[in-house]
């Protein structure tokens, strides 16, 4: 038993749904018990699709479970069928009704529907969403695939020169956190490659789409945690080749402008040219040296933090001073990225523990989850969210990728603006002790709202257990001249580095040999 | 799905009383651990523990607006495959939850352990835990269980379970005269309402059930007299016969009459003198009548169909049809308590459609096809209900909302005006 306040993840059928609702002509028939219909909002509110999510769920309840329940699934799956007439049909169990143990997949079989029927073995006390519906991605495609596929250890012939190269795009769902404009930043760079998209899925894929996935030339994989598990399949049973570069920030677009080109064997050059990008530039931009070593915890799903992570060093020249994943299933990939940086991986979905860690960090801007964006805002740390669990904020109404050139933008603008304007925090270093420039004054951008009290980081950090040595008014009042944003950081340095030296009172001359000490 | 709707005309008392046709398919409702929403803001040294799977975890977090209060008083504790082989106990897991979660929140003065859809099938003895964890955090903390799960309980059903969990322990009021206490959460301001005009009336000192803090409790005896502000609450209902307490048949307190007839009735059981109960009604009711004005304006005529939800609906049509002239297709509610809604039946138009339990695919052609002024239904038939042309207003709103009294009559009416006037300013 975990005791848990919020989730990063939902149960494993809401990654199921999230393919199903992703999909056209397949419907989901849900063994489960009343109330969890919930999960219809998710889609309806959150990502505000206008329709219902394709899925029926038997909604038991105690007086069924005294007589016949399959009887009752088994009823349910036929009126859906003969209702909605999908081309497929998905059914699986939500947590009660794997408990009921009514195998969902077996009853659905013996109705002998004239459409594929993909059971779905879901652990619902094991495993969580993104595992749901990278699971189910799996064993839809491999039941539609699979009676196309070559013999064992087939070998894909070269394609022949007269006909453009083609290629899937796996992993978009419903309820993604930007997949919709991801996908059309990376179709744009695949048009500009002459690259030919033959099916996207999950996202607008149907049956007989899925079935062709094996006549692609090889497959882009956007997200590992959604489609990862089918495209090693596809891989395998196709030898499909597949491009696992995922194009976030300028860098790792250019990566996979070259990969795709490479594998394609096409000219890079019309993408990489093709789209203007102002990160770069601006990243560059005298006035954004206020941003270098910037100290950034990083939080997220494992494709979003590790590419968030590596945005946030290489490309704004920040020092990533944490970062995590609550994907369990990717925590051999997140570790290997935070050893990078020096830093240890935090694998959890235990959001106490995140918002210990960010307290104790004491970073300058948060990039996580809406989660984080709450801690954050509780330790009044400037965050951007860079991740799901999604928001119905992370369902904006204009066009912002987080993939491709645009994308890269995306990410300067939404990581920089909650942090002062960099020439304002010139401004503020430069004439600390102004009476205009002072701890209650915020950033001008930042509007009334941010008047209320900055960081209170000496209260927060509890690394203060080994503050022993005590501050001397004088060396108070000079701590009070530092900018509150870099304020708490001072605090603790000096306090460590007295506490490192066993000194018993903080003269105000500490304070600048911790500086010195420290000084980046 | 058992898709045979079992249609049947009840024998009810009136004669001009509306028929009722039983239907049964998928229910697109909510189950009971919804109530913790509103019922943890309400009582404010309480916690609710649901014990539960991460199904139950998210339903509540999503039906929450997604991560409103940064540290809720609830929180789940997820059972996990262990506990499921029986490779730890369940009980000394939950032993162990609870200490980790009290010691962390030392505010907490009544924690509710929650049942949920899997702790119900696995049989999880959470009357025996609770029991079991009051003797040993008493008297710093009382711990108290119920069912919120999907299989026993329907959205609201969920209050009622938490209030009838409680009724037994609650203190027993010495032989006196009768005593008020009003059944069922409200918002604080609509409560302080309340009191102010139950003591105008002469009704005296009145109880309220939930109260705001636990160490508050109301008293409970043969002189209780209850008047329920809910119209879900049939187990509270029973647990308070059980300890003497007298119901007091009324109409539910939405719209102005409504409202005015709900304060009759107490006053009727209180013995009250009519004349000053008239009087400190009727400025009241007047008032009321006059805010609603606009609002019917704008409604009469309309025609609705409400989608089943929190059981409000049966009062809400009333409402509607008795002091707004809206036109009622069909109205659905996931149960009908006959008794408790018999004076709210009795005053909706003879012809009026009512729909127990759901088919919510038949009922979706039947929405459709009949294309209402106004759909009241659920976050989940909404959006997609909108893309189709039609104007919808989510019943969820009803539930948080206070729209109960005097005051709030025309915030009621306003709730159901508002998507109208929307469709008619959009024009993009």
């Amino acid at each position: 038993m975990q005791l848990t306040l919020w989730t990063y993840e939902g149960p494993p059928h809401v990654g199921a749904m999230r393919v199903a609702t992703a999909m056209r002509d397949v419907h989901y028939v849900l063994h489960a018990p009343q109330g969890d219909t919930y999960a219809d909002l998710l889609f309806t509110m959150i990502e505000r699709l206008p329709r219902r999510p394709p899925v029926t769920y038997t909604t038991f309840q105690a007086r069924d479970l005294g007589s016949d329940t399959a009887t009752l699934f088994k009823d349910a799956a036929r009126e859906a069928y003969e209702r909605f007439r999908p081309a497929a049909l998905l059914v699986g169990a939500s947590c009660t009704a794997e408990l009921i143990q009514d195998d969902p997949g077996g009853l659905a079989l013996a109705l002998g529907l004239p459409v594929p029927v993909v059971p779905l073995e879901l652990p619902a006390y094991q495993k969580k969403e993104n595992w749901g519906a990278a699971e189910t991605f799996y064993r839809v495609v491999r039941s539609l695939a699979t009676p196309h596929a070559p013999p064992a250890g087939f070998k894909r012939p070269p394609r022949p020169s007269d006909r453009r190269a083609t290629c899937n795009i796996l992993g978009p769902t419903a309820l993604g956190f930007r997949h919709r404009d991801d996908l059309r930043a990376v179709r744009e760079m695949l048009d500009l490659l002459g690259v030919e998209v033959a099916v996207v899925a999950p996202l607008g894929a149907s049956p007989a789409d899925i079935a062709r996935l094996g006549e692609a030339d090889f497959n882009v994989l956007l997200y590992a945690e959604t489609a990862g598990q089918a495209a090693q399949w596809l891989t395998r049973t196709f030898d499909q080749p597949c491009v696992r570069t995922v194009p976030i920030g300028v860098r790792a677009t250019r990566a996979f402008i070259e990969e795709v080109a490479a594998l394609a064997g096409c000219d890079p050059q019309p993408a990489l040219a093709g789209v203007p990008s102002h990160s770069s530039w601006y990243s560059r931009s005298v006035d954004s040296t206020y941003l270098t070593g910037k100290r950034v915890f990083v939080f997220g799903d494992a494709t979003h933090a590790i590419a968030a992570a590596r945005v946030a060093a290489e490309e704004l020249g920040f020092t990533v001073v944490g970062l995590g994943s609550y994907s369990r299933e990717f925590a051999r990939e997140v570790r290997e990225a935070a050893r990078g940086y020096g830093v240890e991986a935090l694998i959890s979905d235990d959001y106490l523990e995140i918002e210990a860690k960010v307290a104790e960090l004491q970073p300058e801007l948060v990039l996580g989850t809406q989660m984080e964006r709450h801690v954050a805002k509780r330790l009044k740390i400037p965050c951007a969210v860079i991740s799901a669990p999604v928001h119905v904020q992370d369902f904006p109404a204009r066009y912002s990728p987080q993939m491709g050139f645009e994308g890269a933008n995306v990410l300067f603008d939404t990581w920089v603006h909650p942090l002062m304007m960099g020439l304002e925090e010139h401004l503020l270093t430069m004439f600390r002790g102004d009476f205009e420039f002072h701890d209650a004054a915020p950033a001008s951008h930042l509007g009334s709202a941010a008047a209320t009290a900055p960081a209170a980081p000496a209260q927060a950090a509890p690394a203060d257990a080994v503050a022993s040595a005590a501050w001397t008014p004088d060396a108070e009042r000079e701590l009070g001249k530092i900018p509150f944003f870099v304020r708490g950081k001072a605090r603790r340095n000096t306090e460590r580095y007295a506490a490192e030296r066993a000194l018993s009172q903080i003269t105000v001359e500490t304070l600048y040999d911790a500086k010195a000490h420290f000084s980046r | 799905m058992n898709a045979e709707a079992i249609g049947c005309a009840t024998p009810a008392t009136a004669a001009t009383a509306p028929r009722v046709l039983t239907e049964r398919g998928q229910r697109e409702v909510f189950c009971g651990l919804t109530g913790i929403i509103w019922l943890h803001r309400k009582i404010q040294d309480a916690f609710f523990l649901v014990v539960g799977s991460r199904t139950c975890a998210h339903l509540i977090q999503s039906a929450a607006g997604v991560m409103i209060f940064a540290e809720p008083r609830f929180a789940t504790a997820i059972i996990d495959e262990r506990d499921l082989a029986g490779l730890a106990d369940a009980n000394t897991e939950l032993d162990r939850v609870v200490t980790q979660l009290l010691a962390r929140r030392p505010d907490i003065k009544l924690l509710f352990l929650v049942g949920s859809c899997p702790s119900e099938v696995i049989k999880l003895d959470l009357s025996r835990a609770a029991a079991r964890l009051s003797t040993r955090f008493s008297p710093q903390v009382r711990i108290l269980n119920y069912s919120g799960s999907g299989i026993e309980t329907t959205f609201t059903q969920g209050e009622d379970a938490c209030l009838a969990s409680w009724v037994p322990s609650l203190p027993a009021a010495p032989a006196a005269p009768p005593r008020l206490l009003v059944v069922g959460a409200l918002a604080d301001i609509v409560e302080d309402q309340m009191r102010r005009t139950f003591a105008e009336i002469g009704a005296g000192e009145v109880d309220f059930l939930p109260p705001r803090r636990s160490t508050e409790p109301p008293a409970v005896g043969a002189n209780t007299r209850f008047l329920l502000a809910q119209p879900f609450l049939g187990d509270t209902a029973r647990a308070l016969e059980a300890r003497g307490a007298r119901h007091v048949p009324a109409p539910f307190p939405l719209g102005a009459r409504g409202t005015r007839d709900w304060f009759r009735a107490a006053a009727r059981a209180l013995d009250l003198q009519p004349e000053r109960v008239e009087r400190a009604l009727e400025p009241r009711f007047e008032r009321a009548e006059r805010a609603l004005i606009t609002y019917r304006e704008r409604l009469a005529g309309k025609r609705l169909f409400l989608f089943p939800d929190s059981q409000l609906e049966i009062p809400l049509a009333r409402f509607l049809a008795e002091e707004l002239d809206a036109q009622l297709i069909e109205v659905g509610t996931p149960y009908l308590h006959r008794a408790h809604l018999a004076q709210e039946l009795a005053r909706l138009p003879a012809d009026t459609n009512i729909v127990e339990g759901q088919h919510v695919e038949r009922q979706l052609e039947r929405c459709v096809a009949a294309a209402p002024d106004l759909v009241v239904c659920g976050l989940g038939l909404a959006n997609p209900l909108e893309a189709l042309g039609l104007t919808t207003k989510w019943s969820i709103e009803l539930v948080f909302t206070p729209i109960q009294g005097f005051e709030q009559a025309a915030d009621l009416a306003e709730l159901f005006a508002r998507p109208l006037l929307r469709r008619t300013r959009l024009v993009a």
